[in-house]
């Protein structure tokens, strides 16, 4: 009889630390060398005008530049995550509160964030006097405005959407305030808010190159990074160092989609809200991974006790408090006062505006402006019209062809989270070569970002007409125009909505650095809402900052309002499917 | 052995209580539940028996502490209630199991609530899981379970806590039907053995036999709004023969009281709580409500008594024939009645001539008796059409007509009434809907010509 010399096969995988663990081990040590050397550069000395960090276009520093503008976008991505339950939660739990952080986070959300960066520039220097951390805040802070708000807004609506009968077992089983925020409110939220802070990160990037190297207030700000990289490439029109920044944020984002996003996807799949079994899970290997190592479960397993006393400590904090029955007349009475309060605050705040406008450029400014903001609008529906006519025919094309919109999702997504501003040079290249207007040709630069939106949602919107009614289009012979009339078109009407909602207030975001951009010593400058604002942030002047970025504002809110909700609610309606 | 009316402690008792929903906009108040008195004693089954819109499941919420009575008070072991009821636990039509969490994560639920050490926890939710038969499903996750086992999950859930009282809100009406006998009779045997892990049991449902089978005493809600119309004792032997004459005479009577709203409730054994009051005679035509038949639905079950070739039918058996539960059969039995296709008399439906020239005729002829007996006898429709008449345009808005109807149901209630309405309308073509513009109308003039 044969003696048994090589372990078995099952001892081997019993054996406490396998080839999983060793790659977890490396990985995490790996992680935390590079976030230790990279983290160590936001804490050089900055003494403008003398000391001020240069940025040198050998590509050689393009991984290190790359390192500090994706850390910058997951500190914001942290901030943006701590503030969205922390608000999110305030507003669904508070009916007064609600009242309020709401209608704010709708208009937060239409405010152009690059017209902020003047504001939080210099208030966060002034915060950090010599270091260069200020102007990394102020940065941060700018990626954390252009990714926050969809996702409280995606939380806030989960915590309101909780399904009635779980909310009602979490009250009836006594659950303190603390459990129901871990074991039900926030896992009924996970996947909602993952999906948004993914959109919202690939959106960062965008912001990151965007604000890093600035000029307010007649100074110029560089903070290494790639976005920075590409600035100093422009101004040195150096074409090869532009090529290897495209690659550099091109692995950058293959890179935290494969190792960050997937396998929280791929985890976040087990707090889906339908009780039967998903058709196709998300895969990921780098979960994958992690599952199969022993490391992440021992550690898990080794704080079992703290977690238990911290989930006890807090819980006994948050119990239950008994319903008291309120008076009716007496709560109304409240609520009146309530909102008394609450219009004459907003009515003080509109007629200071006002008047520190009037007092300052006086109305005809105010009309000019508007006037300008009527010129960016129409760029931004020639945009929304354009984008629509080319990508939904490609869009639904692909959405209609299994195997070929599994091919191409990954590719669109990697497209959308592409920032835009990356490809800028070239076009500007271009328009000046063959002497292209920039009044036109803004309309192609914010279509370089936005467009993205419209393919990717009218794929997605191909993908949920049924087989069935495509077979039924077909059998009852509707070909051509007909066949796009009665089923294409109102099949995908929602989700062509979202994508043009979506791709309009990029558009406008965009519309800041669109309208004025520059080729080494040259620069094109467009009549536009967006170079009005990019003008007066340069030169620092405060009453046009401000009436720009409010003109906006009520442009993008206005337009909201009276053409996108009508639009939602037709979608919503007619051609629910 | 008969077990009679149990004279046990009182665990939770309900007093002239009302429960009031703000109408939306703020137009004032509906009223669902009306002067409520109940009491659950120690060691009894207690059923809420009603249709749907009586307030059945809004009173299990209200003694549950889920939703505080707007007039009157619940008592738990005599103490006024406030917040939710420690005192009880709930096993939900839904299940309402948290999809993220493990079945064993899911009973220990209400044990980490009430801050319990994790290994005891452990302990009592294994016992709890092997009570209930899911042994070796603890590491299972909801959504890898079907529904009848689901369900074990929400019972071994409620178990765990062992509460005085156990409630049930249609414990089985999202399961098959045969996973739902299962485990319905698994229950039943749980509770006749005496090791039930709660002191009472209270029940929701809108099945009859499920009531008589399981229940001592069945508590007969009426609508609109939702009060008690008595009770029924069960008084039979534990488990409940099927067989027994005593249990199809009380399936027969509920019967007959559930499709006669206008009946008193007595039973054999009976206690009523309170007199019936007398029944306002609804003033405007929108006051009545109409039964949620859909036409198609009346013709089906007319044709299907034709062809029975029986002049009466049990409802109870063509219940069973059909499998429809009570609340899917009743408004299709109302609807048939309020038209004057048919009769409900002890439990039995006949057909009139009418109804039988109805199922009998060609579609188009149909049509037209339709069409009549709603003139002769729908008055909410009549003024519909009346309404639609008198405008010169021939067409009205919807909302009109909803307003209308606010003023008497709740508003999910009154949209489903205009919806009814719609239904009738179209069949009967007296009017026509358009509901993008959410307009109606009424039809080309030939038709109208028909009409008259």
């Amino acid at each position: 009889m044969l003696k048994r010399t090589f372990p078995s096969p099952e001892a081997l995988r019993r054996f406490p630390f396998g080839l999983a663990d060793v790659a977890v081990i490396l990985g995490t040590l790996l992680l935390l060398a590079l976030i230790g050397r990279i983290g160590a550069g936001t804490f050089v000395s900055f003494q403008p005008p003398d000391v001020v960090p240069g940025v040198d276009l050998d590509p050689r520093n393009l991984p290190y530049y790359a390192g500090r503008s994706t850390l910058r976008m997951f500190i914001a991505l942290f901030f943006s995550t701590v503030f969205t339950l922390i608000y999110g939660y305030v507003a669904a739990n508070s009916r007064r509160a609600e009242r309020v952080m709401i209608p704010l986070l709708d208009i937060l959300q239409s405010v152009p964030v690059l017209g902020f960066l003047s504001i939080t520039v210099t208030g966060f220097i002034a915060l950090f006097p010599g270091r260069l951390l200020g102007l990394e805040a102020a940065s941060i802070f700018a990626i954390f405005t252009s990714q926050v708000w969809n996702m409280t807004f995606s939380f806030y609506q989960s915590l309101r959407t909780v399904p009635q009968d779980l909310a009602e077992a979490a009250a009836l089983y006594q659950l303190s305030g603390w459990q129901r925020f871990t074991k039900l409110e926030v896992p009924s939220a996970t996947i909602g808010l993952l999906w948004n802070a993914m959109m919202s990160f690939g959106g960062g990037w965008f912001f990151v190159t965007a604000s890093e190297a600035i000029s307010v207030l007649n100074q110029e700000y560089t903070l290494p990074g790639v976005g920075s990289y590409v600035a100093a490439a422009i101004a040195d029109e150096n074409l090869a160092a532009l090529g290897w920044a495209i690659l550099a944020i091109a692995v950058v984002i293959v890179l935290v989609d494969q190792l960050f996003w997937r396998p929280l996807i791929a985890w976040s799949d087990k707090f889906r809200l339908e009780q039967s079994a998903a058709a196709e899970a998300p895969e990921s290997w780098v979960y994958d991974l992690l599952k199969a190592a022993r490391i992440p479960r021992l550690v898990g397993n080794a704080l079992t006790p703290a977690r238990e006393a911290l989930n006890r400590s807090l819980s006994a904090l948050t119990r239950p408090k008994p319903v008291r029955p309120v008076e009716p007349a007496q709560q109304a009475r409240a609520d009146r006062l309530y909102n008394l309060i609450l219009l004459i605050i907003i009515g003080v705040l509109v007629a200071w505006a006002l008047h520190f406008i009037v007092t300052t450029v006086g109305l005809g400014e105010v009309v000019t402006a508007f006037g300008l903001g009527v010129l960016t609008l129409l760029r931004v529906t020639a945009l929304l019209i354009f984008a629509t006519l080319i990508w939904t025919p490609i869009g639904v094309a692909i959405g209609f062809n299994p195997k070929l919109s599994r091919m191409l999702q990954p590719v669109v997504q990697f497209l959308a989270s592409f920032p835009a501003n990356f490809i800028f040079p070239f076009a500007t290249l271009f328009f000046i070569r063959t002497n292209i207007s920039i009044e036109w040709g803004s309309i192609l630069l914010m279509a370089l970002g936005a467009q993205w939106y419209i393919l990717f949602n009218s794929i997605a919107g191909a993908q949920t007409i049924p087989t069935d009614l495509r077979e039924m289009a077909s059998d009852v012979g509707l070909t051509g125009w007909k066949r796009w009339e009665k089923l294409i078109i109102p099949g995908i009407f929602s989700a062509w909505v979202t994508g043009g909602l979506t791709a309009s207030g990029g558009a406008w975001n965009a519309s800041i650095v669109s309208e004025i951009v520059s080729w080494g010593q040259s620069t094109l400058t467009a009549t536009g809402l967006g170079a009005y604002i990019a003008d007066a942030t340069a030169v620092g002047d405060w009453p046009r900052i401000t009436l720009g970025i409010g003109m906006m504002s009520l442009f993008v809110v206005g337009i909201n309002r009276v053409f996108w909700r009508r639009l939602y609610l037709l979608a919503e309606t007619k051609y629910h499917l | 052995m008969i077990k009679s009316v149990p004279t046990g402690d009182v665990l939770i008792a309900v007093e002239n209580m009302y429960k009031r929903f703000p109408l939306p906009d703020g137009k004032g108040e509906f009223t669902v539940l009306r002067d409520i008195n109940l009491m659950v004693r120690s060691g009894e089954v207690v059923a809420l028996l009603g249709r749907s819109g009586s307030g059945k499941s809004t009173l299990l919420r209200v003694m549950a502490g889920l939703l505080p009575p707007s007039e009157g008070r619940v008592l738990s072991n005599g103490q006024l209630l406030r917040g939710t009821n420690e005192n009880v636990a709930m096993v939900f039509q839904s299940f309402a199991l948290l999809p993220w969490l493990t079945v064993q994560q899911n009973v220990e639920l209400g044990l980490e609530a009430r801050g319990i050490h994790r290994d005891e926890r452990r302990q009592r939710a294994l016992k709890a899981i092997d009570l209930v038969g899911l042994d070796g499903f603890e590491s299972a996750y909801p959504k890898e379970l079907s529904g009848g086992m689901k369900q074990r999950v929400g019972f071994a859930r409620a178990f765990v806590l062992q509460p005085q009282v156990l409630f049930m809100d249609e414990p089985f009406s999202a399961l098959d039907v045969l996973t739902s006998e299962n485990l319905r009779g698994e229950i039943d045997d749980l509770w006749n053995a005496g090791t039930f892990p709660s002191r009472s049991i209270v029940i929701v449902t809108h099945n009859i036999e499920e009531a008589v089978f399981l229940a001592d005493r069945v508590i007969v809600l009426g609508a609109n709004p939702g009060h008690i119309r008595g009770e029924v004792v069960i008084n039979l032997p534990r488990p409940h023969p099927r067989s027994h004459p005593r249990f199809k005479a009380l399936v027969d009577y509920i019967y007959t009281v559930m499709t006669n709203p206008n009946l008193e409730v007595t039973g054999e054994v009976t206690v009523p709580s309170l007199a019936t009051p007398p029944k306002a005679v609804p003033t405007s035509p929108y006051a009545q409500p109409l039964p949620h038949a859909r036409t198609g639905g009346i013709s089906g079950l007319l044709e299907l008594i034709v062809e029975s070739s029986k002049d009466e039918i049990d409802i109870y058996q063509l219940a069973e024939r059909l499998r429809l539960s009570v609340d899917d059969l009743l408004p299709i039995l109302d609807g048939a009645q309020l038209l004057g296709f048919a009769e409900v008399k002890q439990g039995d439906v006949r057909l009139t001539d009418t109804g039988r020239d109805f199922a009998t005729t060609t579609i188009l002829r149909s049509k037209d008796l339709f069409r009549q007996q709603v003139l002769d006898r729908v008055p909410m429709l009549v003024s519909i059409w009346q309404t639609l008449q008198e405008k010169q345009s021939g067409t009205m808005r919807a909302g009109f007509f909803l307003d209308l109807l606010d003023e008497h149901f709740p508003h999910d209630e009154a949209e489903r009434q205009f919806a009814t309405a719609v239904d009738w309308g179209r069949y009967a073509e007296l009017f026509e809907y358009d509901a993008s513009e959410e307009r109606l109308y009424l039809p080309e003039v030939s038709t109208l010509q028909a009409a008259e």
